[in-house]
């Protein structure tokens, strides 16, 4: 079975070769090695990011205190603590997990494939990956510090090093930015080729799971978007770096065409995260409440329209930033015409609980829970979109609130609920239920008292990245700054929660109970092969065909609640 | 190093899948191309003096370029058809015809750039010379790397290896043409 | 019912109110839908939890009897946009788009880390020698209607003052104008609301509303004292 050496196109198809410890774990080219070096990687970011969230959250609720385990948080350290939160939240994080994470783990695995079309770019997707990383943390330990000019990185400020204050710091930022893009795109190649031509035999495209198709149109959304700032990057940095004046007023250029090229990438980049995290919702409420998902195509098109309607409507980021007011109109129609097939994709997924079977497992509540929080971020976006409202809520917290309204549903909630629900199959080990069920009760409830009153900071004028309310007299008032104190207290309790959550991970990886092939008694694909599956996913000679769609769960016909797409007829 | 995986051998869609793949390729080139592009236009329109800048590009060495450029596609669709016959041999002596092309493009681009450096407009000169010099430079960099790629594709090809790669690295590299095509006009001409 | 910031921040512009409408008919409105869908959802996982002995039903959802609950609920969505939508286009149109005739007109210079103001002064025109300018402090006169030219000098930056709903960034390179006209005296933070630095939060500045004969005696403490000579040297230079 194993060969020393390889020779140029000889091996059989699905021919296995004995690997090396380092080749096994870092240099893979196996599609679940490769996921899981982008979920670790995520994780490892996300804890990063989140800490700095608690140094920045504690700065505004006790002002000039010494935080504990970080020190004095200064204007300028405040400034790059919130720039590299956000970044790394979603560049680092988000996208990771969300869409390399789970898209290289089950895009094969779904389809009934060995691996992605092209192991090695995968490969070389991942270590452009790291260098990406590599490039962001560099950039905290260069003189002038880290880029503090927030994640949008508008110039005039982030061009010149005498606005910002962080020369090398501002350029080591953007080319991270600009490597994780590339590597996106490079990982994007694998995703759209596996899924159109490595399908089993039989499954067309409609007996294709949800997850695997959002995954899919998420990276063409990505794709088609991200180009223009690739460009705006690659100017933004020759501006910095090389005397240029693409964004520079003084010698002819134009701070606001990087607004363009920013939000253009911006708008659709919310929805290539949020894809995935429908997708995986739609995974596990269809196996947890054994019901068949609801108007399936209907889901499909709107998820269409969607990502045709988000390239619209970017310049609702830029209502008051100086564009033509006239321009602000039409955004305002297609803003608010994007939440019209939104709130359908929500609507569709509460249906699919009528007639079903529900029981609330941990993966369950998370996926529950964002559709219940989500909808709270769905329906505020409402006050951002339309002009007149933005005009005052522009660059408040009432727009953190928002966003992280979508982005917390998605990021994190998405994230533990496929994180719980692939656990079996990603370590062959069943986490712990009570643990993972006080792990969301806690973090539920924390995140809901970190950012529900933040609506009523940012009504009551509260501006966006101020690291100390005391030196504005109408804001520097008790009865907003206990809520600043108390969303600051729920965030770290937030944290601790974690724990929880790590404990459990790694515990159960290493001696959790052993799990079985399909432990939620699913129909997907990768239910049928061991957990973890092998190298190669099945057999060679024994690759699964497929014989229906993926949501026959209640089939009037069948004795068991559920028919895999796998089994005959 | 792995196996070539099953999945790379099935063709569920009906396009082989290495052609998916460079057309995905272009497709997210053309993004980035057409955000630098329109970025230039959008500043071309609002600034009148960008006109007078553009006077100072050579028309005539850019229409060679172009030429040498278009001339080299067309080898490269020959060596497509010698693949399709199965002749690798004289597939690979056009993608040779076709990087001498390239190269000969980059080298005349040298030439162009050092006399206009010389004469001083450098990239920072002003926001047109900084379109000039980044949307050519972004555009030469991948016609660099497509001519190292389809150098490895014609090596192979010489041997009869992997044929099918003649036609993928050819849509590359009309891709890098079709890019050279909008350069043009908008660098050299519109004056 | 219809303004409700006005519970934490004061309403002290005419377009205060305007805004606060939009504002608080999207709360009602989307508040409505919120509730809707959450009770919805709710009471589906209490009425479909799992029993013993009770199967799921088979709903492909491609019925037109299934469909109809999606169907009808999201129309109905489109419908309460459309409201918003004109709601908010006509207040965005009086506020932003609109420039009514003005009184007076000031300028604000945003800049690494402070605001500067030049008043008009008593004769009532900007850029003339009685004009008064300030650091961190607008005064501004009630029933008065204002232009204002924005700029900066140096990075984006953005005027915000959140008791008149007001918010307009500062472009280097250019000059912004716009209009208010303050209804009610008090004393309001002037915020910059587009991050610009280290010294982003360094830069509030206090917005001084006051009665005409209040703005008066301002003035007057202000400025110089003007000679006879100086009323008739020749204006600066617009």
């Amino acid at each position: 079975m194993a060969t020393a050496t390889e020779v140029h196109g000889a091996h059989a198809p699905g021919h296995h070769v004995e690997e090396s410890w380092v080749r096994h774990y870092l240099f893979s080219t196996d599609h679940k090695i490769i996921a899981m070096q982008y979920m670790f990687s995520g994780i490892f970011m996300a804890v990063i990011a989140g800490f700095f969230a608690y140094a920045f959250r504690m700065q505004i609720a006790f002002p000039n205190a010494d935080v504990p385990f970080f020190g004095l948080v200064s204007p300028g350290v405040y400034n790059a603590l919130i720039t590299n939160h956000g970044a790394i939240m979603i560049f680092w994080f988000a996208m990771p997990v969300l869409l390399a994470a789970f898209g290289n783990y089950l895009i094969p695995l779904m389809l009934g494939a060995d691996d992605m079309v092209f192991p090695r770019l995968n490969r070389l997707s991942y270590q452009v990956f790291f260098v990406s990383i590599v490039v962001l943390l560099a950039s905290f330990f260069v003189p002038g510090g880290a880029f503090g000019g927030a994640w949008t990185m508008y110039p005039p400020l982030s061009a010149k090093g005498a606005y910002s204050l962080t020369p090398l710091g501002s350029t080591l930022f953007v080319s991270a930015v600009g490597l994780e893009f590339v590597a996106f795109l490079m990982g994007g190649i694998n995703f759209i080729t596996t899924a159109m031509n490595s399908r089993a035999p039989g499954m067309k495209l409609y007996d294709v799971p949800l997850v695997i198709w959002m995954i899919v149109i998420a990276s063409v959304l990505f794709m088609a978007s991200v180009g223009p700032l690739i460009a705006g990057a690659v100017m933004l940095v020759f501006d910095q770096q090389v005397g240029t004046a693409f964004f520079d007023p003084d010698r002819g250029g134009d701070p606001i065409l990087w607004q363009h090229l920013f939000w253009f990438f911006g708008h659709p980049e919310v929805y290539v995260v949020l894809l995935p995290t429908l997708g995986i919702v739609a995974e596990v409420i269809t196996t947890f409440a054994r019901k068949k998902m609801f108007a399936y195509r209907t889901v499909l098109y709107t998820v269409f329209g969607t990502g045709v309607l988000s390239f619209t409507v970017w310049a609702h980021h830029q209502f008051v930033a100086g564009i033509d007011p006239r321009m602000a109109n039409i955004f305002t129609i297609t803003t608010l015409l994007i939440s019209v097939p939104i709130a359908e994709m929500l609507f569709v997924y509460i249906a699919t609980l009528y007639g079903g079977s529900i029981t609330l497992s941990v993966p369950m509540l998370w996926a529950l829970s964002f559709i219940g929080t989500f909808l709270v971020g769905g329906v505020t976006g409402i006050f951002l979109g339309a002009s007149g409202s933005d005009i005052y809520l522009h660059d408040t917290y009432f727009v953190l609130a928002h966003f992280h309204y979508t982005f917390f549903p998605i990021a994190i909630i998405g994230g533990f609920a496929g994180i719980t629900y692939w656990f079996p199959k990603m370590f062959g080990r069943m986490m712990n239920e009570t643990l993972g069920k006080v792990h969301f009760w806690i973090s539920i409830v924390a995140l809901n008292c970190i950012w529900m009153p933040l609506f009523v900071l940012g009504t009551a004028g509260d501006h966006r990245r101020i690291y100390n309310y005391s030196h504005f007299p109408d804001l520097w008032r008790p009865e907003l700054h206990n809520i600043r104190v108390f969303a600051t207290v729920a965030t770290v309790v937030f944290f601790l929660a974690q724990i929880l959550f790590f404990y459990n991970f790694f515990r159960s990886m290493f001696r959790g109970p052993h799990a079985e092939k399909n432990p939620w008694r699913a129909n997907t694909l990768e239910w049928t092969t061991e957990s973890p599956p092998p190298h190669g996913n099945w057999p060679p000679d024994a690759m699964p065909s497929v014989y229906r769609g993926p949501y026959e769960y209640g089939h009037p016909d069948r004795k068991d609640d559920f028919w895999p797409q796998n089994v005959p007829a | 190093m792995s196996a070539r995986p099953i999945a790379t051998t099935r063709s569920a869609a009906g396009m082989p899948t290495g052609r998916l793949a460079v057309w995905w390729l272009v497709a997210s080139e053309v993004v980035i191309f057409g955000g630098l592009l329109a970025s230039y236009i959008m500043f071309r329109l609002a600034h009148d003096a960008f006109g007078e800048q553009a006077a100072h590009t050579n028309t005539w060495i850019g229409a060679f370029n172009t030429l040498v450029l278009l001339t080299s596609s067309l080898s490269a669709v020959l060596a497509h058809q010698a693949a399709e016959r199965g002749d690798g041999p004289k597939a690979a002596r056009l993608l040779w015809v076709t990087i001498l092309g390239g190269a000969t493009f980059l080298v005349v681009k040298a030439f162009e750039w050092t006399s206009e450096i010389q004469h001083g407009f450098t990239i920072s000169s002003n926001t047109f010379w900084s379109f000039y010099y980044t949307a050519a430079g972004l555009h030469a960099s991948h016609v660099l790397a497509g001519a190292i790629a389809m150098a490895f594709v014609a090596k192979d090809a010489a041997m009869n290896r992997d044929l099918h790669r003649v036609e993928l690295v050819g849509i590359y590299w009309h891709f890098v043409d079709v890019v050279w095509i909008f350069l043009f006009p908008l660098l050299y001409i519109a004056k | 019912m219809f303004n409700l910031p006005e519970i934490w921040v004061p309403a002290a512009s005419t377009s205060a109110s305007d805004i606060d409408f939009v504002y608080s008919l999207i709360f009602w409105i989307v508040g409505f839908w919120l509730l809707l869908s959450e009770a919805v959802f709710f009471w589906l996982i209490f009425r479909f939890r799992r029993r013993d002995g009770v199967r799921t039903q088979y709903i492909t959802g491609e019925l037109k009897s299934e469909k109809k609950w999606i169907t009808y609920p999201h129309l109905l969505v489109l419908v309460c946009d459309v409201f918003i939508v004109v709601a908010a286009v006509r207040v965005w149109y009086d506020v932003k788009q609109a420039l009514p005739p003005a009184e007076q007109t000031v300028r604000l210079v945003a800049q690494q880390w402070a605001w500067s103001f030049v008043h008009p002064g008593p004769d009532a025109e900007l850029d003339t020698a009685d004009d008064i300018k300030t650091v961190d402090e607008l005064h501004l006169r009630t029933g008065t209607r204002y232009h204002f030219k924005l700029e900066a000098r140096d990075v984006l930056h953005s005027f915000s003052v959140p008791a008149f709903r007001l918010k307009q960034d500062a472009i280097p390179g250019r000059v912004i104008t716009g209009w208010f006209e303050p209804t009610k005296p008090g004393t309001y933070d002037i915020q910059c609301a587009e991050i610009c630095g280290i010294g982003h939060a360094l830069m509030p500045a206090r917005l001084v509303v006051e009665t005409p004969e209040q703005h008066a005696a301002w003035m007057a403490s202000q400025a110089p004292p003007v000679s006879l000579a100086a009323h008739a040297a020749p204006r600066a230079q617009e």
